[in-house]
């Protein structure tokens, strides 16, 4: 291997972790959504510094090529992380529902609530029906 | 089971009814179907569950003198139905009855669903029971016969029509759904029935006509009823596959 695709490794491997960390810092990215992409990073840290230890790896779980060890890892760790997603989203949409179907209901009571005033406040203005008007439904009180 | 006593003792009356209408842009018979419920059940209320509508639905069902709760966006029946449900446990009502805001649901048909609640948990308002001229064909024919064998089985009573959006729910029914009530595709008919057949409620159903929709027509054509077939059973399958959802307790009621 020359040296030019060694040190090429490692600079992409790093710069996924500065990526990384970087959200992490800024708060873009939480710690359990992290996780899967440092894991991920520091496992083409390794494999690009230590380039034997891949064939060592893939000598030892009886992978012939070890590109193939690589393309294994990879699709795993994305389908993985995608599953995350789609339960993630799931709770999301089912959180989603739930505050519309609360929002829905506390407009009702709103209403309710604003109309029975405006009722109150008329009643109590009965003797000056002008004021009434003028006081726009007694939410203004 | 004390629920239920005290249900045979006050009789579900139609001041403890509540009448839920999911409507997304009905805005055509909305008004027409919110009035003739009401005259058909003097004292009933009519919740029109506005399901994310763009058009003067909710104005409209107001109008007609319904209550109005607006969705702030399209949940689907599912969603617009346990809104209902919160509803009725919120302000105590003793049954629910879910009723299309386009029409084909025959507002007389109530009363028989309420009777049927005095000894189940939920009665099905079924179309091919022998009134009325429903008739399915093909594969929508077959998943609805797969369906009806399944559940029946389930629910251990023969039901015959179980996507049969026209149904009365009673106190335990209420507090189940009120909690759990899926949202997705076919999920308030088939999955709902599952769910509460596998928390121990009962179900049965009353025959019933169906009336022709206010406006559009029922989808069909071959290709589209093979595709209902699948997701039909796909959804049984997913109902089957969750874990059992336990019924809650119902407190004593003391009035």
């Amino acid at each position: 291997m020359n040296v030019r695709a060694y040190v090429f490794g490692i600079t992409a491997a790093l710069f996924v972790l500065v990526m990384v960390i970087y959200l992490l810092r800024r708060r873009r990215l939480r710690e359990r959504h992290a996780v899967w992409w440092m894991f991920a990073g520091l496992l083409a840290l390794i494999v690009g510094v230590f380039p034997d230890s891949l064939e060592h790896a893939a000598r030892a779980v009886g992978i012939e090529l070890p590109i193939n060890l690589v393309f294994f890892v990879s699709i795993t760790l994305l389908f993985l992380v995608s599953l995350q997603h789609s339960a993630e989203l799931t709770k999301l949409e089912s959180r989603t529902r739930d505050l519309a179907e609360t929002i829905a209901l506390l407009e009702l009571k709103v209403r309710d609530l604003t109309e029975q005033r405006a009722e109150e406040s008329s009643e109590d203005e009965q003797s000056e029906p002008d004021e009434t008007l003028g006081t726009d439904d007694g939410t203004g009180r | 089971m004390k629920a239920r006593c005290y249900d045979a003792a006050m009789g579900t009356a139609l001041e403890q009814t509540l009448i839920v209408m999911p409507a997304y842009n009905e805005s055509h018979s909305v008004a027409r179907v919110v009035t003739e419920t009401r005259e058909t059940l003097p004292g009933v209320t009519v919740l029109v569950v506005d399901d994310g509508s763009s058009d003067a639905t909710s104005t409209l069902a107001r109008e007609a003198g319904a209550v109005v709760v607006t969705v702030p966006f399209n949940l689907g029946v599912g969603g617009a139905m346990r809104v209902g449900f919160r509803y009725a446990l919120e302000h105590g009502y003793q049954a629910v009855v879910q009723i299309d805001a386009d029409g084909q649901h025959d507002p007389r048909t109530v009363q028989a669903l309420l009777d049927g609640l005095d000894t189940h948990d939920i009665v099905i308002a079924a179309r091919f029971a022998g009134e009325g001229s429903y008739v399915m064909r093909g594969p929508r024919r077959w998943a609805s016969w797969v369906l009806a064998k399944a559940i029946s089985r389930t629910a251990r009573a023969r039901l015959t029509d179980t996507t049969s959006g026209f149904r009365a729910s009673g106190p335990r029914a209420i507090a189940l759904f009120a909690r759990d009530y899926p949202a997705e595709y076919l999920g308030d008919t088939i999955e709902s029935l599952v769910i509460a057949c596998r928390a121990g409620l009962t179900a049965t159903q009353v025959p019933t006509a169906m009336r022709g929709r206010a406006g559009g027509v029922p989808s069909q054509g071959p290709l589209k009823a093979a595709l209902y077939l699948a997701r039909a059973t796909l959804a049984l399958m997913f109902a089957y596959a969750r874990p059992k959802s336990r019924a809650p307790q119902t407190s004593e009621v003391s009035s």
